[in-house]
């Protein structure tokens, strides 16, 4: 009986996901700091599951971070979701996955609203069809491009040819997750694991063989909140709650972080340069930060893909000691070279963060 | 003298009623919310201030900082016993501080113009609400020496992580074509985007005149320099 019950309690964090035929939509955070992470997800699905995930150029941005920096309206936000779905369902697709954190998250309170509310539906679809003559119709499946990965995370784990243990112990990489607030905050149903019981990542981690670490503020804001980082006078709590996450995580001595969202490891990545700057301080071993991988690339790396061309070089903290605890050869050289194998030349080093 | 009506004018936005049930003043929200751990904030306050539909108490609100310390990270969604979201009703309180101009009366509500003109334009222009282009490494000092690399090679590094860097077609950082552009465009004028844009303009304009600032419309003026940078310090709980 306890068993049952405690199966019945699981459903309510678990969440359908579809098998194939995705309509890929892009993130513009990833894109800009971590598009190697995009192409990544894409090569994993196409190349190595063999999966359909189409992308349709004409879609654009949501317009999350202007929804949550308050700059436009809801009505504004819900008629560009309902384009990318009118862009969906032009291409004959029924399942939607985005890129974004902030857009799954974006997507999921959309069709909430309408599910319980459905004259904003009607809204939605009169504001789109006099705003460009489109029509659309709701996808049949919402799930982010990190919930797709966890379901085909011991396919992954099978085909790859690393796993996450260091090869001079033998013991497990030690891995610190971080999910992101808009993944389930606001829908826990709709998040593997809720927001209490964050699995999405950890169950990626695990099937490569990683240790994951339960820490105080694991739950807790990387510090984006938006207004609070965009305008420059607010930065000082975007950096402090991403601040009391490392005092908090460092203790465990994480080998590494791994991130859902693709604010999250910019913020966990450079506010850790940031706060060596200013501080002195370094969470890393040796003067070094501890790396910020999303989740894309922690699957890249496994699978054996070169380093520099899943994008590791765009990170303010070095990976190279990551690279080495599981053995993961790599061409320091390679780093800083373009597609054709010219050498660009290495960015400055910063006064205090040890950086190959 | 008409009698302001802020409360029904918040029970008219569907965040508002889906945020507030009836709060009983646990505390939850304050105690997970990141923002009240940093600022001088308190969620649970303004659940009791806007329920008390004193029209005078939500005024002052509308025209405080107090309003524009949430991260809208959400995580009082998540705790709250009763259901509700403090985070919503802070959308809603916002979105009636912009319409009444009321914004522009505090530091903090006062730097919504510098949203508008960054994310706005990075939008509109880029079909992006961030850009490359647009990330200057002298307004983001905290992105560090590899920003400055990567910006300085951009076209190189992107191609080599199989962007499409401002070229037709699918990939990352494509250009969105002008008529994919235009459809943002037309979007942004049937859902009222443009609408607010202009009360941030407008109430903006007046209160740079009044603090002694020209400003002018979409650049990067003195006042939008002064309310992007400056930071009266005054926003955060006294050490004990």
């Amino acid at each position: 009986m306890i068993n049952e019950g405690k199966i019945r309690v699981w459903k309510d964090y678990q969440k359908e996901i579809a098998d194939d035929r995705y309509f890929y939509v892009r993130s513009c955070i990833r894109q800009n700091f971590f598009p190697g992470a995009e192409k990544t997800f894409l090569r994993i699905m196409r190349d190595e599951l063999r999966k359909d995930v189409f992308e349709d150029p004409r879609h654009t941005t949501c317009t999350g971070i202007a929804y949550h920096t308050d700059i436009v309206p809801l009505e504004t936000i819900m008629t560009t979701v309902a384009r990318q779905f009118s862009l969906m369902t032009e291409n004959g697709y029924e399942n939607i996955v985005p890129s974004c954190i902030t857009s799954f998250g974006i997507y999921t309170e959309i069709l909430e609203l309408w599910e319980h509310h459905p004259e904003w539906e009607e809204k939605a679809k009169n504001y789109l069809f006099k705003s460009t003559g489109r029509e659309f119709k709701k996808p049949k499946n919402l799930a982010h491009s990190s919930d797709v990965i966890f379901k085909y995370r011991n396919e992954i784990a099978h085909l790859a040819k690393h796993c996450l243990v260091n090869k001079e112990t033998g013991q497990p990489i030690r891995v610190v997750e971080h999910i992101g607030c808009h993944y389930s905050r606001m829908f826990p149903q709709k998040g593997i694991g809720g927001a209490e019981y964050p699995f999405v990542l950890t169950g990626l981690a695990e099937a490569f063989g990683g240790e994951v670490i339960d820490y105080p503020e694991r739950r807790a804001c990387c510090g984006f909140g938006f207004r609070q980082y965009l305008v420059q006078a607010n930065r000082g709590y975007s950096i402090a709650c991403s601040k009391k996450k490392f005092e908090s995580m460092a203790p465990y001595k994480p080998d590494m972080i791994i991130t859902n969202c693709p604010g999250c490891p910019y913020f966990l990545d450079r506010w850790q340069y940031v706060i060596s700057e200013m501080e002195g301080t370094t969470y890393g071993a040796n003067g070094y930060g501890i790396p910020v991988l999303t989740f894309e690339e922690l699957a890249g790396l496994m699978m054996g893909y070169n380093p520099w061309d899943i994008g590791l070089q765009m990170h303010q903290v070095s990976v190279e000691p990551l690279l080495d605890k599981i053995g993961i050869e790599y061409d320091s050289h390679d780093k800083y070279c373009d597609a054709e194998g010219i050498f660009m030349g290495k960015p400055e080093i910063p006064e205090i963060l040890k950086f190959c | 003298m008409i009698k302001p009506d802020y409360f029904t004018q918040l029970k008219s936005d569907i965040r508002f009623n889906e945020g507030l049930h009836a709060c009983i003043n646990c505390g939850t929200c304050s105690a997970i919310c990141p923002a009240a751990a940093f600022y001088n904030y308190d969620p649970k306050q303004i659940a009791t201030q806007v329920q008390s539909r004193n029209e005078q108490v939500i005024e002052n609100l509308l025209k405080s900082d107090t309003i524009w310390y949430c991260g809208e990270c959400m995580s009082c969604k998540t705790r709250c016993p009763r259901g509700n979201t403090p985070g919503l009703i802070i959308m809603a309180l916002r979105q009636l501080s912009i319409e009444t101009g009321f914004f522009a009366e505090s530091e903090k509500g006062r730097q919504i113009l510098a949203l508008k003109r960054v994310i706005g334009s990075n939008i509109l222009n880029y079909g992006y609400c961030v850009h490359v282009e647009g990330i200057s490494s002298e307004m983001h000092p905290e992105q560090g020496p590899i920003w400055k690399w990567i910006r300085k090679h951009a076209e190189k590094v992107y191609n080599r992580l199989g962007a499409n860097y401002g070229k037709e077609g699918p990939g990352a950082l494509r250009k969105i074509s002008d008529s994919n552009l235009k459809e943002l465009d037309q979007i942004f004028q049937v859902t009222g985007a443009y609408d607010r844009f202009d009360k941030i303009e407008k109430f903006s304009k007046k209160k740079a005149t009044e603090m002694g600032y020209n400003t002018k419309i979409e650049s990067m003026d003195p006042y939008f320099l002064m309310i992007y940078r400056h930071n009266s310090e005054k926003h955060y709980k006294q050490k004990a």
